[in-house]
């Protein structure tokens, strides 16, 4: 399998909800099993910055946007459905 | 402390729920003072009906008249793309962003981008409106069209959910809120979100008829408050939006004893010499060309020229024409607009729909003032819509009027050779009918007018013959002749006519006049010739008995001198002289 460059991925939540929690847990372990060793997770707390819900366009939450690679792609929800963010991300399951 | 606490809600329950204006002209009145306080209200209509604008009005004026700061929540367009469109019609809102009165965000949702897996709610959103609110300590928010949300996310029955608490998040947040939403088909918005926002729904309609539009409104429902239950027409221009809550408001207005002059010192002779009625309607129907137009002007001349302000609704002729044309009959209708006593409306019947047509004369009246209004013609308003229709329209325009004091004068053109075509249906709306004809006869048209009726004054009953001339309106004289009025020629002919009788009558006046002067003359020297024969027979008379006095005397004077000469008594002698004394003295009385 090709080497592509390092995942970022950023996933916005709204402070210490059951859904934010499931999501962080839930995206961890996506990445860990598929991405292990080139991810970078940043979690962002909306309610700590709520003015970058309205830069970042966020409505959904939780939202996980990819930065990086291009292009820019969103997933919305805890995340719970393995093969859809999969598929969202664009990730090769290994 | 306590107490107070508990005195104050059931005293805000008795004077009924809280309203916050929109600042909509029209709109406000019709709900009794605006939209609910603190509430969110639905506001639905078809694409292009007027929704964005009307949210952006009620941000605006909320901040600029109402000192309360506003969020505007778009989905659909972009805040550059708003703030530009709404520039034309003067509302400035970068400078209200500047001021921190007014804040703008868009909510951009790109459903090819966003792939949903499990469970998610619209916290995201929640934050960037709270956030919104508290930037610039909003009172109003609007959100645009929140239905867009149903396009961009896939798990519906959530988001019905998460809309749910939206607008009870929106109430607790205590602020007033117009949400707008797409019309569905039959249903009043296509995700039914009536369901949700409940207490306040406005529809907006584009109605085309006759491929003439009409916007119009209706406050479907209104918990908690009156409210006009009718569809109001709205006009969109370069002033914004515009409600006209044109009902008819029965008939209660005012009857004035004043008078206004119609212009024309003839005809305000016919009716008591003092003109039409304060706010009162007049109707003026003729054929094409008797007139009508004319009859409009003096009377807006003479109302200008008494300093009150007049609008002119030309429906067929462009201002300019209006004065080039009464500048021929001698009115200078110019120095009226020059001074801004006059207002020229001019706008083709087809240009928009009845309603529109109403709401924007409501609208001019509103603005400008006016004492004086001619609609001319109004039958060119029949063609935008049915007969129905503009009897209505006339009937509110009539009552909204009278409400307002305006003394209105409408023409209207009759068809057909006959005078009884005009629209009986609209007549008896009007207080005082003025009919013009332009009767053929002789070989020529003249014009006559007629005063059908008036109503509360002793007007004349006469036909009367008018004449168009460098001086405007002038009535003729009433020629009455075996086949009715006479008029053109036939007056004159009448008039020379009578005019010769009236010589012949003098002449033969003045030569019995002669002959009796005549007669007087020779009875008069008979009665002198008499006299004189009189006179001369007395003064005979007289002298003959003189002589025959003398003749006595002197026999007796004889007598006595024969008698002395024979020597006889003279007693008999001195009876005889005593007898003639006496005889004298009798000739002298006499």
């Amino acid at each position: 399998m090709k080497e592509p460059e390092g995942y970022n991925l950023r996933l916005y939540v709204a402070g210490q909800t059951p859904k934010s929690i499931a999501a962080i847990a839930n995206l961890k372990k996506i990445c860990e099993k598929h991405l292990p060793g080139r991810y970078e997770i940043e979690v962002v707390d909306l309610m700590k910055d709520p003015a970058l819900a309205r830069r970042h366009q966020i409505v959904a939450i939780p939202t996980l946007i990819r930065q990086l690679p291009e292009p820019l792609k969103r997933i919305i929800g805890d995340l719970s459905n393995v093969e859809k963010v999969l598929v969202g991300l664009d990730i090769q399951p290994s | 402390m306590k107490a107070d606490a508990k005195a104050k809600p059931p005293s805000r329950r008795v004077t009924g729920i809280e309203k916050s204006p929109t600042g909509i002209s029209g709109l406000d009145e019709l709900t009794y003072g605006g939209v609910p306080k603190g509430r969110p209200s639905l506001l639905c209509g078809s694409a292009g009906a007027g929704k964005t604008l009307f949210g952006v009005t009620f941000l605006y004026k909320g901040a600029v008249e109402f000192h309360e700061p506003g969020v505007f929540i778009t989905f659909e367009e972009r805040p550059e793309d708003l703030i530009q469109n709404v520039g034309s019609l003067n509302y400035d809102l970068q400078t209200l962003i500047a001021q921190k009165k007014l804040a703008i965000d868009n909510v951009h949702l790109e459903p090819a981008q966003i792939a949903e897996s499990g469970d998610y709610d619209l916290e995201g959103l929640f934050i960037r409106l709270g956030d919104a609110i508290d930037s610039v300590g909003a009172k109003r928010v609007v959100i645009d069209t929140v239905e867009a949300l149903f396009s961009g996310l896939e798990n519906h029955a959530l988001l019905r959910a998460e809309l749910r608490r939206l607008f009870e998040w929106l109430k607790e947040k205590d602020v007033t809120a117009i949400i707008t939403a797409e019309r569905g088909e039959g249903t009043l918005t296509r995700y039914g979100l009536e369901e949700y926002v409940a207490d306040c729904v406005i529809l907006l309609d584009n109605r085309v008829q006759e491929q003439l539009s009409t916007r119009r409104l209706r406050v479907i429902k209104y918990r908690g408050s009156a409210h006009g239950s009718n569809e109001y027409p709205f006009i969109i221009d370069e002033q914004g939006i515009t409600v006209m809550p044109v009902t008819s408001t029965g008939l209660a207005h005012r009857a004035f004893t004043e008078r206004v002059s119609s212009g024309i010192p003839d005809l305000d002779a016919m009716l008591e010499g003092k003109g039409y009625f304060k706010g009162s309607s007049v109707l003026v129907s003729g054929m094409a060309g008797s007139g009508k137009s004319t009859v409009a002007a003096h009377f807006v001349d003479s109302a200008c020229a008494s300093g009150e302000r007049c609008i002119y609704f030309a429906m067929e002729e462009s201002p300019e024409q209006i004065i080039r044309n009464m500048r021929s009959v001698g009115i200078d209708l110019k120095r009226w607009t020059d001074k801004k006593l006059l207002s020229f409306k001019a706008r083709r019947p087809n240009f928009y729909g009845l309603e529109t047509h109403l709401a924007a004369m409501h609208r001019d009246v509103a603005v400008f003032q006016p004492a004086g209004v001619v609609v001319d013609p109004m039958s060119a308003l029949i063609g935008t819509g049915g007969a129905s229709d503009v009897h209505s329209m006339l009937l509110r325009l009539v009552d909204f009027l009278k409400e307002r004091a305006v003394t209105a004068l409408f023409t209207n053109l009759s068809v057909g050779p006959a005078e009884s075509t005009t629209s009986v249906q609209i007549s008896s709306l009007m207080d005082t009918w003025l009919q013009l004809y332009n009767r053929e006869s002789n070989g020529e048209h003249n014009r006559q007018l007629y005063l059908l009726k008036s109503r509360g004054m002793a007007h004349s009953n006469q036909i009367r013959e008018f004449i168009l001339s460098s001086d405007g309106i002038r009535l003729r004289d009433v020629y009455v002749g075996p086949a009715g009025v006479l008029t053109g020629s036939a007056r004159v002919a009448q008039q020379a006519q009578d005019n010769a009788a009236a010589l012949v009558r003098e002449q033969e006046m003045q030569r019995r006049s002669r002959n009796l002067e005549r007669k007087r003359r020779e009875i008069s020297a008979q009665i002198e010739a008499l006299q004189a024969q009189l006179v001369s027979e007395v003064e005979e008379d007289t002298l003959i008995n003189r002589e025959d006095v003398a003749r006595e005397n002197q026999l007796v004077a004889d007598r006595d001198v024969m008698g002395r000469s024979r020597q006889t008594g003279a007693t008999p002698a001195k009876q005889h002289l005593k007898a003639a004394k006496k005889s004298n003295a009798r000739l002298e009385k006499q």
